[in-house]
């Protein structure tokens, strides 16, 4: 009863706030620490009602999550900081009690995750008429570990179903034991591709598309720049051979139709940064195109507009990047590479053209061992090469003059994702006082906030670390082993205080730019 | 459309010519079903929904009639028929349905029965983008007695060398014994390509071809080729590393047309059709993978062409094109067929039958009293009457075995008759025969005497 009276008490100082937050007043200092604590006790709360009764956590009425959501909805239109801090508080949350609970102890895991799915529903479950959709949920990439969620995509991919088969988008499943700080992954294995659940003469899925899939999976098609070509190649293979259907528009039914093959190839291997800007790039050159136009007209158009951002983002921005950055090479400098990057390769391939003199150490880690392509492709064009394993890292930097690497995503608060081992590297380099320069097109520019590199990464084939040395293989049983997990993360992220600045084709920035880039192209486009 | 399957069902079966010169290959019984159905069903259950199927009229005829075809087999059927008299080779037959392929092919020989996951072949194909992908299987020792086969075991068949890379998936060389004669050479430029090469011998082809189209476009021009597994695949492995001498560039010189003329034949599998090549040419550029390491050449060492090869070492794959392989494929497939029961609901069969868990007894057979039947194979209408004993024998449809007699070992081929008390130990009865009462048969081939004419 006291609780009740409490609720509508606070129910009431909710209304004010919501009408003040609608006329476009600022919350004062006071109000926002005042919804914060009120959030908190709603979260007490809550948790002792759940704990009283049976799981009906998420049989709650929604006018009390009404109230809880209204405070953290107003806590995040200030500032975008507070989003990230409060995503990372969220994410705290759910994962304390995941550490703490016992592995075995199912039953206790499945209650605080409906808690916690109950308390992150409060969000999506408030109809959006009543707030402004400020809140963001957690994307399902990052929720492998939470059964109603795996059970959504699958009916999701079901859903997905090109009009004239009734077959779905299969779902490939996880592999061996995942590290607990990353079960919220998926983790593949290379010898179980999805194309098994595919029938063979693929009619659901375009066969350029089923062909792309197996080669991201295969990694035979791997590096930002080369997945995201492939895709465009393959997207125009599809829209060749697309044919509008009768009663349909080409602009609706084409980004339809692509919806499941993205599906497929996010299966396949999870789509990187760059593949995602190109996708949203295409839907809406799709849905630009005019009612009136002819099919043959409309699909010109778009190979062309494929070609044209292939050849701006892609090709030019190279050149434009290099030649920036060759303004940056001098002659007797001793650059540092890690790993593969095609656009760092571009560089020190147009920097030797020029006659610059300059000498290569390219750094390789295991178990992709991608430093010995970028090797052979250096020493191929000429350039001495210097080759050595992450580990000796700091032996070789006071050598070192300038550390280039090549990113595969700029997040918008100006952290850069890339190779794992990145980090380390641009960590020891500054503890040396070696400038570390970061060359990315601005096509790679993604609007995601990351601070560290557990919330949202991939995990690659755990088999892949397992190596085979004179006929013996010590790890060949490592599912047998109950506290043993291997883990093969694919990216990091790198904080930009060890980045001294970034070199994209609009000029060398500061890692904290990046927003402002993305304000500027959203503008323009 | 990315697949299309064609089958190859006009074979002869010319190593089994006692079994087959009354019934076509295609349609010999194997576990009471038509050899054909298993590639069938194999296309079927990994999702086809149509086949080419290139056969003789009997064939079609009798393909149409069989009741387990038109009842299993949901694939729509596309017949080709090729006339009999033409010696057509399997290369030919495909020149023949060239203007009916639109897309890449999977050529499927009619008397390959396995259960490998078709995927594995496919993926070779399409991830790599190959020219030809192939399945092979371990070969295993056949351990049952054939008929009719007097003293030891002929000398091993010709084998067939295959050379593959260190993976095990690219086929870097193919030869037959028969064209080996002073040696197996190797040239030095695939052994500096592939440092290390595996040479197997004890493998079974299972003629699974997955093709591009441009193969089949060739062989329009290439008019010399009739066989698909006897030349065309060896060219292929062989054009692999064979140097460009004209770059893949559209015929724009005129003088130089006349020169490279020969030339023009390989180029037209090396112009395979992308008018996209600039994009793929970029992506494989920048992507940062090798397939091998170690040398200062790029992915696939440069080469257009490749021929990939996935070898099965666990399952089934048998090609049943001789007596021997038929036999083992009989005694063999009731475990493929676990959906089915072994015995025909209707089959009649009396209760004081001995019959073992591995036998197989078709629809509508009668099998009397105090029979024993272990580890065979009854065919459809069959008749056996009592006090017959049946063990590790094949018998066809419509057979009618008299009392008291002891089959062992043989295969009794359709509408036999084989008479009162006879005695038949490894022994081949042809089509329609009839063994007189009494009889007493060891490791003998029975046949008409209109067979023995046929030479």
């Amino acid at each position: 009863m006291m609780a009740d009276k409490v609720e509508t008490d606070e129910s009431d100082k909710k209304a004010e706030i919501e009408r003040s937050k609608s006329e476009g007043k600022e919350l004062t200092k006071e109000e926002k620490q005042r919804l914060r604590k009120e959030k908190k006790q709603q979260k007490k709360n809550k948790e002792k009602k759940d704990d009283a009764t049976k799981p009906d956590g998420s049989s709650v009425p929604p006018s009390q999550k009404a109230p809880s959501s209204v405070p953290a909805a107003g806590a995040d239109a200030t500032a975008t900081s507070d989003k990230a801090v409060k995503s990372k508080v969220e994410l705290k949350a759910e994962r304390r009690p995941r550490h703490d609970s016992d592995r075995s102890s199912k039953q206790g895991k499945k209650r605080e995750s409906s808690q916690q799915q109950a308390a992150s529903a409060a969000k999506p479950k408030v109809p959006p008429s009543e707030l402004q959709p400020v809140v963001k949920r957690l994307p399902e990439h990052v929720q492998v570990d939470d059964p109603d969620v795996v059970k959504k995509l699958a009916k999701k991919l079901e859903r997905q179903q090109t009009p004239a088969h009734a077959e779905k988008i299969p779902l490939r499943s996880d592999y061996g034991y995942k590290v607990s700080l990353f079960s919220h992954l998926h983790q593949y294995s290379r010898k179980a591709p999805l194309t098994q659940q595919v029938g063979i003469p693929s009619s659901v899925i375009h066969p350029a598309i089923v062909r792309l899939g197996l080669q991201y999976s295969q990694g035979i098609v791997a590096g930002s720049n080369a997945r995201s070509v492939a895709l465009l190649h393959a997207f125009k293979q599809v829209i060749r051979d697309y044919t509008t259907p009768p009663n349909e528009e080409l602009a609706r039914d084409l980004v339809n139709r692509l919806k499941p093959y993205i599906s497929f190839l996010n299966q396949c291997r999870p789509l990187s940064a760059s593949m995602g800007n190109a996708i949203k790039y295409i839907k809406k050159e799709i849905s630009n195109i005019p009612n009136h136009c002819k099919e043959d007209e409309a699909k010109s158009k778009l190979l062309n507009c494929i070609d044209c951002y292939i050849d701006e983002k892609i090709v030019l921005a190279a050149k434009a990047v290099a030649e920036i950055a060759i303004g940056k090479i001098s002659d007797g400098d001793v650059i540092l590479v890690y790993g593969c990057s095609s656009l760092v390769n571009h560089i020190l391939y147009e920097a030797f053209n020029m006659g610059r003199k300059f000498r290569v150490i390219v750094v390789d880690s295991r178990p992709r061992l991608e430093g010995r392509e970028a090797l052979r492709r250096l020493v191929q064009h000429g350039i001495s090469c210097t080759y050595i394993l992450i580990s000796v890292v700091s032996y070789i930097l006071p050598e070192v003059s300038k550390v280039l690497v090549g990113a595969h995503a700029l997040l918008a608060n100006g952290y850069m994702m890339s190779r794992v081992g990145t980090s380390q590297i641009a960590l020891v380099a500054k503890a040396f006082n070696v400038p570390v320069l970061v060359c990315c097109e601005t096509y790679k520019f993604c609007e995601r906030v990351q601070t560290d590199s557990f919330v949202s990464n991939e995990l690659d084939d755990p088999d892949n670390l397992i190596v085979t040395r004179k006929g013996k293989t010590q790890l060949a049983h490592w599912q047998e082993v109950r506290s043993l997990g291997l883990l093969n993360l694919v990216y990091d992220v790198t904080p930009p205080d060890f980045v001294d600045a970034v070199i994209t084709e609009l000029g060398m920035i500061p890692c904290t730019s990046v927003p402002v880039v993305l304000r500027v192209k959203s503008v323009d486009q | 459309m990315e697949l299309q399957a064609v089958m190859m069902a006009a074979g002869g079966g010319s190593r089994m010519t006692d079994l087959t010169y009354n019934t076509p290959k295609a349609m010999l019984p194997v576990g009471n079903r038509p050899l054909i159905w298993y590639p069938l069903n194999l296309l079927e259950r990994v999702g086809f929904e149509e086949v080419i199927v290139i056969t003789t009229k009997e064939v079609q005829k009798m393909m149409s009639t069989d009741l387990k075809l038109k009842m299993d087999v949901k694939m729509k059927l596309d017949f080709v028929c090729i006339p009999e008299d033409e010696d057509m080779g399997t290369a030919d037959a495909l020149r023949h349905i060239q203007p009916k392929i639109k897309t890449d092919i999977l050529v499927l020989s009619c008397d390959v029965i396995t259960d490998v996951a078709l995927h594995e072949v496919v993926d070779l194909f399409r991830a790599h983008d190959a020219t030809l992908a192939m399945l092979m299987s371990k070969a295993h020792e056949f351990t049952e007695t054939v008929p009719g086969q007097k003293g030891k075991k002929k000398a091993a068949e010709q084998r067939d060398f295959v050379g593959v890379d260190q993976s095990g998936k690219r086929v870097l060389f193919m030869a037959n014994e028969v064209d080996l004669e002073d040696g197996l050479s190797i040239r030095k430029s695939i052994l500096n390509k592939h440092p290390r090469m595996l040479i197997k011998t004890g493998l079974v082809d299972a003629h699974l071809y997955c093709m591009k189209k441009a193969v089949v476009d060739f062989l329009t021009d290439n008019k010399s080729i009739s066989s698909v597994r006897g030349e065309l695949v060896p060219y292929l492995v062989r054009k692999q590393f064979s140097k460009a001498r004209s770059s893949p560039k559209p015929k724009d010189d005129t003088d130089e047309q006349s020169q490279t003329k020969s030339d023009n034949s390989p180029n037209n599998e090396l112009l395979i059709s992308s008018r996209d090549d600039r994009l793929l040419q970029l992506a494989q550029e920048r992507s940062c993978w090798n397939d091998h390491h170690g040398d200062m050449s790029e992915a696939y060492h440069g080469g257009k062409l490749r021929c990939y090869v996935h070898i099965m070492d666990q399952g089934l794959c048998y090609r049943v094109n001789t007596i021997a392989a038929y036999i083992e494929a009989n005694r063999l497939v009731p475990k493929l067929l676990f959906e089915e029961p072994a015995v025909h609901p209707s089959a009649v069969i009396s209760e004081r039958c001995q019959m073992g868990s591995d036998s197989m007894i078709g629809a509508l057979c009668h099998i009397a009293d105090k029979t024993s039947i272990k580890r065979s194979t009854i065919g459809s209408s069959t008749t056996v009457k009592e006090k017959v004993r049946v063990t590790n024998s094949i018998i066809m449809h419509g057979v009618t075995v008299e009392e008291g007699c002891n089959i062992q070992g043989s295969v009794i081929c359709s509408n036999a008759v084989i008479g009162r008390g006879s005695d038949l130990k490894y022994c081949l009865v042809g089509c329609g025969q009839r063994i007189e009462d009494a009889a007493e048969r060891t490791n003998e081939v029975i046949v008409g005497t209109d067979q023995l004419m046929e030479i």
